[in-house]
């Protein structure tokens, strides 16, 4: 019962006018990036960070802020899933397959409460079972040593490209390319510097807040002013939203969908390699398979809504577990949100529960406000999120460069990061032409010093013997899930892309 | 064609990392593993998964026509321009040639990209700088 008295603590702390403020707000912003085709939870995080440091919140309100954009961007996915027939991200694909046909047969008001009401059954589920899988984490996590952690951070690498990456080469590339960037700057360790070219901007290391920003928000420019999407304007959603409660037989009939697409949603986002976009995938795969009986799933089954939102809402809190319990991330907007806590000076793992409590149960007190908040909100609100859909990228998307200029120009208030920024943002353009996933170059500057100190560390402690690092059972073990999981994707991984890509439309290499 | 031109340039990336990495100065004070050692590691996995790419390449991506090229490689040159004039000029006139360019560029009429360069300038200014109280680039004119 400690769990229920620290959550106690944690509403405690959520429940300020300051911070209901901001959940507010985060969960209004996600919702509308999570609606808009080519702004994903990742980049719209990305692009919020800098400010919520600019703006001089504390680490608890911008976390709050944060997530609540997490949690919205999740939810606002389905929006034009359902009423365009385009995912607003990636994880809501799914919901496309039997949202559209739902709106297309005039219940598009009820389909979109629906999936609202299955994203808040899935969130709302995956925050408890986050708030008891998380502590239990975080014993065996206490059993690591820095061996383990590196063994740890190998697994994250090894796995992120997921069993839906085709190419696993370039998830290694990308991995390299990340944690080589994570190099440069003065080594903490000796002192010297490494690969700065002399320049002394570079002394400090590159701010991975510049390459995340740059990566995912600028390279989103750069493939508008390639495709110019200006054309797509004229595709005004003239469905009705018709009737916005689904009625209670709709209800009943989708409940036993919801509950099992939590649960496999929520396991799909505790492992690595997963995330939301899988999530959504396996429940909505496995729903077809248990209770499709009269081959109505993909043409408007209230069930085949339900499904997916439930999955990919409850993997977005499942892939919180192993981000706040190891300090690892799982998936890209994890990873982002890994970059939130690393610049608040907060280190994620298993101290982080005994040390900073406050913080911990103060974000999960959070995660329940928010997912009431979104709940309430789209349901009679959709309207106005419809209606938003509506703003052209050509005005939407220089708003999001300019918006992530003035970040990163907060930060620091120097030419030279945003000059740094611009690059990365033609690097993520090329590199998502090429199919290269650009999570794991984020991952890598991310944690790439930290893995680093946890190498030499072991091997310190050893007395410089490099068969510490497979020394353990434990390491071992991490080792092995680390190099299945790699493997794994080389048989099975263009198999399950191809049946997630069956339909709807890429959306490059930023995933959930 | 693609991906063995990109494998090639990585694994020359990664020879150039390598080298860089060897350069590194010893510190007469080091630990066992040293400055050099994961950098190396690093290098090589780099390096073999050039190798992997450039030999089992993926189909080709569309690459945009020359003029869409030259699209973005104009949009780059006016963001680069707006990084090193941000400071000499302020904010809000940076940024509304900024955002007026990019918005024409993406295809909206001259009028239009110069009414919502403006409506993004003073947008952003109003909401980060006058409400939020973000310090913002301050040009000659005070904004």
């Amino acid at each position: 019962m400690e769990t229920l008295s620290s959550l106690a603590d944690g509403f405690a702390i959520a429940l300020t006018w300051q911070n209901l403020l901001l959940a507010l707000l985060g969960c209004f912003l996600g919702t509308i990036m999570g609606a808009l085709p080519g702004l994903g939870p990742s980049n719209g995080v990305a692009i919020l960070i800098p400010l919520a440091f600019t703006l001089g919140l504390g680490a608890t309100p911008s976390l709050i802020l944060l997530t609540s954009v997490y949690y919205g961007a999740m939810y606002g996915g389905r929006i034009s899933s359902i009423l365009l027939n385009i995912p607003g991200d990636e994880p809501a694909m799914m919901t496309c397959l039997d949202g559209y046909p739902m709106a297309k047969n005039g219940m598009a008001g009820q389909a979109l409460s629906l999936s609202g009401i299955a994203s808040f059954v899935g969130a709302f589920f995956a925050t408890w079972g986050l708030i008891f899988l998380a502590p239990q984490l975080v014993k065996i996590a206490l059993l690591f040593g820095p061996a383990e952690y590196f063994a740890l951070f190998a697994l994250a690498f090894m796995t992120l490209g997921g069993v839906s990456s085709t190419n696993q080469a370039k998830s290694a590339f990308a991995a390299a390319l990340g944690l080589g960037l994570a190099m440069i700057g003065v080594d903490t360790q000796t002192g010297v510097p490494r690969f700065t070219f002399g320049e002394v901007h570079l002394y400090d290391g590159l701010d991975f807040l510049v390459a995340i920003v740059g990566l995912f928000a600028l390279s989103e420019v750069f493939i508008f002013l390639e495709n110019r999407h200006g054309e797509a304007d004229g595709t005004k959603p003239n469905l009705k939203i018709g009737r916005l409660t689904p009625p209670l037989s709709m209800l009943k009939q989708t409940t036993p969908t919801m509950a099992r697409s939590t649960v496999l949603g929520f396991i799909a986002g505790v492992l690595p390699g997963a995330g939301a976009s899988l999530g959504s995938f396996i429940s909505y795969s496995f729903e077809k398979r248990l209770v499709d009986k009269d081959k109505t799933f993909g043409k408007g089954d209230p069930r085949g809504v339900a499904a997916p939102e439930a999955g990919n809402n409850a993997a977005a809190g499942g892939a919180l577990v192993p981000m706040l319990a190891l300090g690892v991330p799982g998936s890209g907007t994890t990873a982002v949100l890994l970059a939130v806590l690393l610049s608040l000076n907060i280190t994620p793992g298993p101290l982080l529960f005994s040390q900073n409590p406050d913080v911990v149960w103060g974000l999960i007190a959070a995660l329940f406000i928010a997912n009431f908040m979104l709940l309430a909100m789209n349901i009679p609100m959709v309207g106005l999120f419809t209606r938003l859909l509506m703003v052209p990228p050509r005005i939407l998307m220089p708003i999001v460069a300019m918006v992530s200029f003035v970040g990163i120009y907060g930060i620091s208030g120097s030419s030279f990061d945003l000059l740094v920024m611009i690059g990365f943002g033609v690097m993520g353009w090329v590199l998502r032409k090429l199919d290269v996933p650009l999570v794991p170059i984020i991952l890598g500057t991310l944690l790439g010093n930290s893995m680093e100190n946890n190498l030499r560390r072991a091997i310190t402690i050893d007395n410089g013997n490099w068969f510490t690092l497979i020394d353990s059972p434990l390491s071992i073990t991490l080792w092995a899930i680390a190099i299945i999981g790699f493997l794994l994707p080389v048989f099975l991984g263009r198999k399950v892309k191809s049946r997630m890509h069956e339909r709807g439309d890429e959306e490059g290499s930023i995933t959930d | 064609m693609s991906d063995r031109i990109f494998g090639i340039f990585g694994l020359l990336l990664a020879i150039g990392f390598a080298f860089a990495a060897l350069a590194i100065e010893e510190s007469f004070l080091s630990d066992a593993v040293g400055p050099k050692a994961f950098p190396l590691i690093i290098a090589a996995v780099l390096g073999l998964s050039s190798i992997v790419i450039a030999l089992r390449p993926d189909a080709a991506p569309e690459w945009p026509t020359l003029a869409r090229l030259a699209e973005i490689a104009a949009a780059v040159v006016v963001m680069i321009l707006y990084a090193e004039l941000l400071p000499e000029i302020g904010f809000v006139i940076a940024t509304f040639f900024a955002a007026a360019y990019l918005t024409w560029r993406l295809g909206s009429d001259l009028l239009a990209s110069l009414a919502t360069g403006l409506g993004t300038s003073l947008g952003i200014y109003v909401i980060f700088h006058l409400v939020l109280g973000l310090s913002l680039a301050r040009g000659p004119l005070g904004f």
